[in-house]
């Protein structure tokens, strides 16, 4: 078969090239398009765009939501930036990711290899691993608290006890509050993310791993040189999903202990939660949206930071 | 293909315009909460009813009332709703303003609602009463504005008590009939009930705003001030002796006597909980909190004891507060006139009239409500000491096991809350006591030197 070469300076074939008028695009289907679009577009608005909108609107004012408010200009970020409250705050959430980073972070990888190498059951380890995440958080996290009892008949105290271990404080104490608060938070969201790394694994060749293991490579070395490099995607992106997420912690520290105790468990989000509804007199509105923008804007620039730093990692 | 997308396209129209009209339809429940009702010369007035989860008889009962009441003043038309005050869902429905035409509100928040406007000038209403001028001035202050006008009419008073386990002081060889008169006392029973029984002998509330509160409660009853009123100007006087004095107490108990247990994180609403599962010996808190101990933690009655607070020092005093019966500043004239009506019968009648008390004793007890509970007079002694005679077949308290109480409680002076800032200054106090019960180092001058800088800044504000 020859193929017929196109004569070097042949036109390209004329393409009916019509303007995008309004006509075009409605007989294009733009109205259905636009139909199918409607709910979205409607539910987005009202509930996610138009209070971040309201939000930005707000932490330049001083309202108390029933008089006029009046704008204040910078104001309320001044304010927010003098409060004494914020570095606690700061300092606690960053506690919290570290804490979630060191011991939330490596555990579904763990799970996920460890399960992706059972031979039987995976089902229901995979069920067992993932119903953590079912249960929903509000409950989960007054279970724990139950749990938590400082006293000597606590639950957890009492199961310690039975190896020799002393009674613990839990969330009694400043120094225990922090920790505890992220073991319930490892706990009831490690499911969730080792069924996704469960199924990232499923697309790391096998052949890797038997050439691997024809040099000689130990399960450490197999789970170092094979495993991570083939999930560095995957890695990346619940990586800095988690730091957003632990950034923005606040049914932990509000279900527990209320920020307490003495602030040493006060995070970014309770003290704008504070801020807006600790007084029964109607709170400090604008301070509480000022806060919200900067942690936003703090977030997006560590995700803009992230993304670039690790664009020449990651293998997309 | 096309005819199926025409299909579809025509099926989302017609959904999208249904949802459109439904939502318009469906009128603003909120919005004209204070209009005028329809009809000429009728007035609907929304008040609030029971606690929700309240007794369906209870509801009966109320729902009874309202008829009698419409009965009585046919241009009057009621409509109710369930209600609790609590601190974050007022805030939210001032703002979006549902809340009813009469609502309740504690003495607490009372001056600062006056203050911002947003409850009606119910005075003229008001001195149209017959027991006008009967009232407590210390209690009907609460309801005052700094005009002196009356913009909300208190209809319960309580004081702070020490509540006591009497079953724990059994175990722990006390007698329960002879509960403790001085804070030495107290500290010498919390550590015997903590050595015998290993319960908490001791607690105080800690957490959201009540840790300040009910601080403040021990520096009254040691003689000390959290803020003191110059003119306008207020000054926040946390580090004062009696503050002090109360932190260096809780320090006492809790490390060296370690009679407090090992849970501290407690608000109004757990302490509660834990007190009426018989894990506290005692604590202090409202006289009134019975009620809620036997509806909301299922209390056994016979564990239950009231008594006054030890108080020690010059100017020592009891806490006191209440609840006032108010109007939305935005009600019209002729809804105002209706709603004082309202808490004439609803909320004030039982205090002063013998058969709108029995009626309501009798409907409580009947829906099992505690009758009775301790409390403080709205207008004098008398008048109070004649609402129970006449109620007393309906009494369903253990009136002899809060006799300490209800027998020197009149003897003490009542102190008013702190009237500015009050709940950043109770929340400053908060961390504090939460620093004093879980850091074993904790400087106490350190701390309330720090708490009283930053009130001092928040009332320095303009």
């Amino acid at each position: 078969m020859t193929t017929v070469a196109r004569p070097a300076h042949a036109p390209a074939p004329a393409r009916r090239r019509s303007a995008r008028t309004p006509v075009t695009w409605l007989r294009g289907g733009g109205l259905g398009n636009l139909l199918f679009l409607l709910p979205v577009l409607l539910i987005f608005g009202v509930f996610s765009w138009f209070p971040i909108v309201r939000a930005a609107v707000m932490s330049v004012q001083q309202t108390n939501l029933v008089a006029a408010p009046n704008f204040v200009g910078l104001d309320n970020f001044r304010s927010v930036l003098a409060d004494p409250l914020l570095w606690t705050a700061v300092k606690n959430t960053g506690y919290f990711a570290l804490l979630a980073l060191v011991l939330g972070y490596p555990l579904p990888l763990i799970l996920a290899v460890l399960m992706s190498e059972v031979r039987r059951f995976k089902g229901i380890y995979s069920a067992l691993a993932y119903l953590p995440v079912v249960v929903p958080p509000v409950v989960a996290v007054l279970l724990w608290k139950f749990f938590y009892d400082g006293s000597s008949t606590g639950v957890f105290n009492t199961i310690l006890g039975y190896v020799g271990m002393g009674p613990f404080p839990w969330l009694q104490n400043a120094s225990s509050a922090m920790p505890s608060l992220v073991l319930e938070a490892t706990w009831a969201g490690a499911g969730g993310t080792v069924i996704i790394y469960l199924a990232a694994l499923t697309s790391v060749p096998a052949e890797l791993y038997d050439a691997a293991e024809v040099d000689g490579a130990s399960v450490l070395k197999k789970l170092w040189h094979v495993t991570l490099p083939q999930l560095r995607g995957v890695l990346f992106i619940t990586l800095i999903l988690q730091i957003i997420g632990t950034a923005q912690v606040f049914l932990e520290p509000f279900l527990f202990t209320s920020g307490g105790p003495a602030n040493s468990t006060l995070t970014v989000l309770l003290l704008i939660y504070d801020y807006a509804f600790a007084n029964s007199l109607g709170g400090d509105y604008g301070s509480a949206t000022a806060l919200s923008v900067m942690l936003a804007a703090v977030l997006a620039v560590l995700s803009v930071v992230y993304f670039r730093v690790t664009r020449s990692w990651s293998s997309s | 293909m096309r005819s199926t997308r025409k299909r579809a396209m025509l099926a989302m129209t017609s959904v999208a315009a249904l949802g459109l009209l439904a939502a318009c339809g469906s009128g603003s429940p909120g919005s004209n909460a204070t209009s005028d009702g329809s009809g000429g010369s009728q007035v609907t007035l929304k008040v609030v009813s029971l606690k929700p989860g309240s007794e369906d008889s209870a509801f009966k009962a109320f729902d009874a009332q309202v008829a009698q009441f419409e009965e009585a003043n046919p241009d009057i038309k009621i409509e109710s709703e369930e209600y609790e005050w609590t601190g974050p869902t007022f805030a939210a429905q001032l703002a979006g303003g549902t809340l009813p035409d009469v609502f309740t509100i504690p003495f607490t928040d009372g001056k600062t609602l006056i203050e911002n406007g947003q409850l009606a000038d119910l005075d003229a209403s008001f001195k149209k009463l017959p027991y006008a001028d009967k009232f407590n001035p210390n209690v009907l202050q609460a309801g005052k504005g700094e005009d002196g006008k009356v913009y909300g009419i208190p209809y319960a008073a309580y004081g702070i008590g020490l509540q006591y386990n009497r079953t724990l002081f059994t175990q722990a060889g006390l007698n329960p009939d002879k509960p403790p008169t001085t804070w030495a006392e107290v500290r010498a029973d919390a550590k015997a009930i903590a050595d015998k029984t290993g319960q908490a002998g001791y607690a105080t509330m800690s957490q959201s705003n009540t840790g300040g509160w009910q601080l403040t409660v021990a520096t009254y009853a040691r003689g000390g001030r959290v803020q003191t009123m110059n003119g306008a100007k207020a000054t926040a006087t946390l580090d004062n002796a009696g503050t002090k004095a109360a932190l260096e107490y809780l320090k006492k108990l809790r490390w060296d006597d370690n009679s407090m247990g090992s849970n501290f994180l407690y608000d109004w609403g757990s302490i509660n909980q834990a007190f009426a599962a018989g894990q506290i010996g005692m604590y202090t808190g409202g006289s009134d909190v019975y009620t809620s101990l036997v509806t909301s933690n299922a209390i056994s009655s016979k564990d239950y004891g009231l008594t006054t607070l030890p108080l020690e020092g010059k100017d020592a005093g009891v806490l006191g507060g209440g609840t006032l019966a108010a109007v939305n500043a935005k009600a019209a004239d002729k809804v105002k006139d209706a709603a004082v009506r309202w808490i004439d019968f609803y909320y004030m009648k039982k205090l002063t009239n013998q058969d709108a008390a029995v009626l309501d004793a009798k409907t409580l007890s009947e829906a099992k409500q505690p009758v009775g509970t301790p409390s403080l007079p709205i207008f004098d002694q008398a008048t109070y000491d004649t609402s129970l005679t006449w109620i007393k077949d309906y009494i369903n308290i253990p009136t002899a096991q809060v006799k300490t109480f209800n027998d020197k409680i009149f003897g003490q002076p009542l102190v008013d809350e702190p009237g500015r800032s009050t709940q950043e200054l109770y929340a400053a106090l908060d961390t504090v006591v939460q620093a004093v019960l879980t850091d074993k180092n904790a400087d106490i001058d350190a701390l309330l030197t720090r708490a009283n800088t930053d009130v001092q800044a928040l009332l320095d504000k303009p």
